[in-house]
């Protein structure tokens, strides 16, 4: 009986889910400038407008060189953290790894608000570079969520073996270690991309004259004949966000065989 | 080798190892965090910044009516977006973890995270589309004849930001709950059964009790965020829907009154790591006393 309950429930929760974005290409096809009901007809206009929107072009070459070099550093930086927290033992570990986590429990606009201030004292340009730097503040928590569970399962004694048969450190980690975890690399390049490339608030608080992709977009709101245009926009990126996640999930999965272990069904 | 100064090679590996990403965190976190509190104690007129410290900020942040308002409706907004959040996710974990087949489990998840990693921004705006004035909602009420003309109360209000940071955060919501809802032990539920529990009592005496850390970090997780949040009141908010972060934005922005948006970003951190500590503390006690702990 309430499993029936719960399965209904189930249901309905993934369509409440679903309902906003299944909108996004409805929009985006619709031959009326006004987002509303009834629909008029089917057009490819809005999807063809963008082509023609210079400042697009340019903020979405903005927001793929500051998804780009924040999913490196992040995933570089992870690296680092997780290898430590997983496979070693040191004073103070509990304190730093807290302190590397805490952008993920901080509201957004703090963040963004102090790096502003921090920069305006400064007097520095606002420009990508301060962009990159929030993001891949905010970005790192997340790929140690994945990169440590890749850490968790990776069997030391492979590592060992390696050791012990004369290669160095370092060609250890690069021959032995990261093909091991690469698919959780992979997974946590993907997963910091897309976070960066969908940040809004520190974005906005921290572009200047070039703006992102979700910068664009805002001040393209404020325009009602543009909104379909938006919508076409928000497809594509509905589309590639789709993809990179579908990847990130192949890869994570393929990682979790890699190394052995049953699924557990996420970087949580 | 003896144990000690394997010990310490090891401490020394993972210091040299979480150093970079540490100090990256200090000089990006933590010295702006700092320097923060700084602004929040100088004045600015214009251009010009006096650094003579003052608690004036504070003062104007915590006194002057429009200031409190909008704190407290932050908080209000954000404590009712926990509640409804979390309550909503409960039952899909629940689903998830002990109905759902072993092999749909994966699936659910990823099923789950993807309307998360769609545009924000998008997502926030098509709530504006459903609930506006020719927007879906009016427009099938109409279709179906339930009303004349459209209902022009249901966009720009409290109410209307609540259901879009839900919407928002729920798929958040569900996955700590559903990880720690994994983890517990089904055998403590046969036990409980072959010793004539009825299916409401396990859940009230052995999930819940232990599906309580995953709640926790839900709530912390909807939370934190969300008194923060910016984009939805600005656009589905209204006049009285707005809320601290609109405020904040502005005094950095338009007013060139930075010290007091400083002063107004860490009072809303402050009163949210406040009511988080509380709810954390009370959680701890409440596990205490069923013994769970």
């Amino acid at each position: 009986m309430s499993k029936r309950i719960l399965t209904i429930f189930m249901v309905v929760f993934v369509l409440f889910l679903y309902a906003p974005t299944l909108l996004l290409p409805i929009f985006a096809f619709n031959d009326s400038t006004f987002i509303a009901f009834p629909l008029s007809g089917f057009t490819f206009d809005w999807f063809a407008s963008l082509g023609a929107a210079v400042e697009l072009r340019g903020a979405a070459i903005n927001s793929l060189i500051i998804a780009s070099i924040s999913a490196v550093t992040a995933t570089t930086l992870a690296l680092l953290a997780s290898s430590a927290t997983v496979r070693y033992r040191f004073p103070g570990k509990g304190i730093m790894i807290g302190a590397i986590m805490v952008p993920m429990f901080l509201p957004e606009i703090v963040i963004g608000v102090s790096l502003l201030t921090v920069v305006l004292l400064a007097g520095f340009q606002l420009s990508i570079y301060t962009i990159i730097m929030g993001h891949t503040l905010i970005c790192t928590p997340f790929s140690i969520a994945i990169l440590r569970s890749s850490f968790q399962q990776l069997d030391p004694s492979m590592e060992e073996a390696s050791l012990d048969l004369g290669e160095s450190r370092f060609s250890t980690f690069r021959r032995v270690t990261l093909p091991l975890i690469m698919p959780g690399v992979i997974s946590s390049l993907l997963i910091a991309f897309t976070i960066s490339l969908d940040e809004f608030v520190i974005a906005f608080f921290l572009s200047g004259t070039e703006p992102t992709l979700p910068v664009y977009i805002w001040s393209q709101l404020r325009f009602p004949r543009k909104i379909p245009s938006v919508m076409a926009l928000g497809t594509l990126l509905l589309l590639l966000s789709i993809c990179l996640l579908t990847l990130s999930e192949i890869f994570r999965r393929r990682s979790a065989r890699r190394l052995g272990q049953k699924d557990n069904g996420g970087a949580w | 080798m003896s144990l000690r100064t394997r010990l310490d090679q090891d401490a020394r590996r993972g210091l040299s190892q979480i150093s970079l990403p540490f100090i990256f965190v200090m000089l990006l976190l933590a010295v702006p965090l700092v320097i923060l509190l700084a602004m929040s104690f100088w004045t600015q007129d214009f251009l010009t910044l006096d650094r003579t410290p003052t608690l004036n900020n504070f003062i104007e942040a915590w006194s002057e009516p429009i200031y409190r308002t909008l704190m407290l409706r932050s908080l209000k907004i954000s404590i009712i977006v926990t509640f409804v959040t979390v309550g909503l996710a409960y039952p899909a974990a629940y689903y998830m973890s002990f109905i759902a087949p072993n092999n749909r489990k994966a699936f659910l998840v990823f099923l789950i995270t993807i309307p998360f990693w769609t545009s924000y921004l998008m997502r926030i705006f098509l709530w504006k589309v459903i609930l506006g004035y020719n927007g879906v909602i009016n427009a099938s009420l109409m279709g179906i004849g339930l009303i004349d003309k459209p209902l022009d109360f249901i966009l720009y209000n409290q109410l209307a930001v609540v259901l879009t940071l839900s919407h928002a955060w729920l798929p958040f919501a569900v996955l700590p709950i559903f990880v720690v809802m994994e983890k517990v032990n089904r055998t403590y539920l046969e036990a409980a059964q072959d010793l004539g529990d009825t299916p409401f009592w396990q859940f009230i005496r052995i999930t819940l009790p232990l599906s309580m850390p995953g709640v926790v970090a839900a709530t912390l997780i909807v939370f934190v965020p969300t008194i923060g949040d910016y984009v939805t009141p600005k656009l589905v908010g209204g006049p009285d829907g707005l809320m601290i972060a609109n405020l904040i934005e502005l005094q950095f922005k338009k007013a060139n009154n930075a010290p007091l948006g400083a002063a107004l970003a860490l009072s809303a951190m402050f009163l949210v790591t406040a009511v988080a500590a509380i709810f954390v503390w009370l959680n701890r006690r409440y596990l205490k006393a069923e013994g769970a702990a």
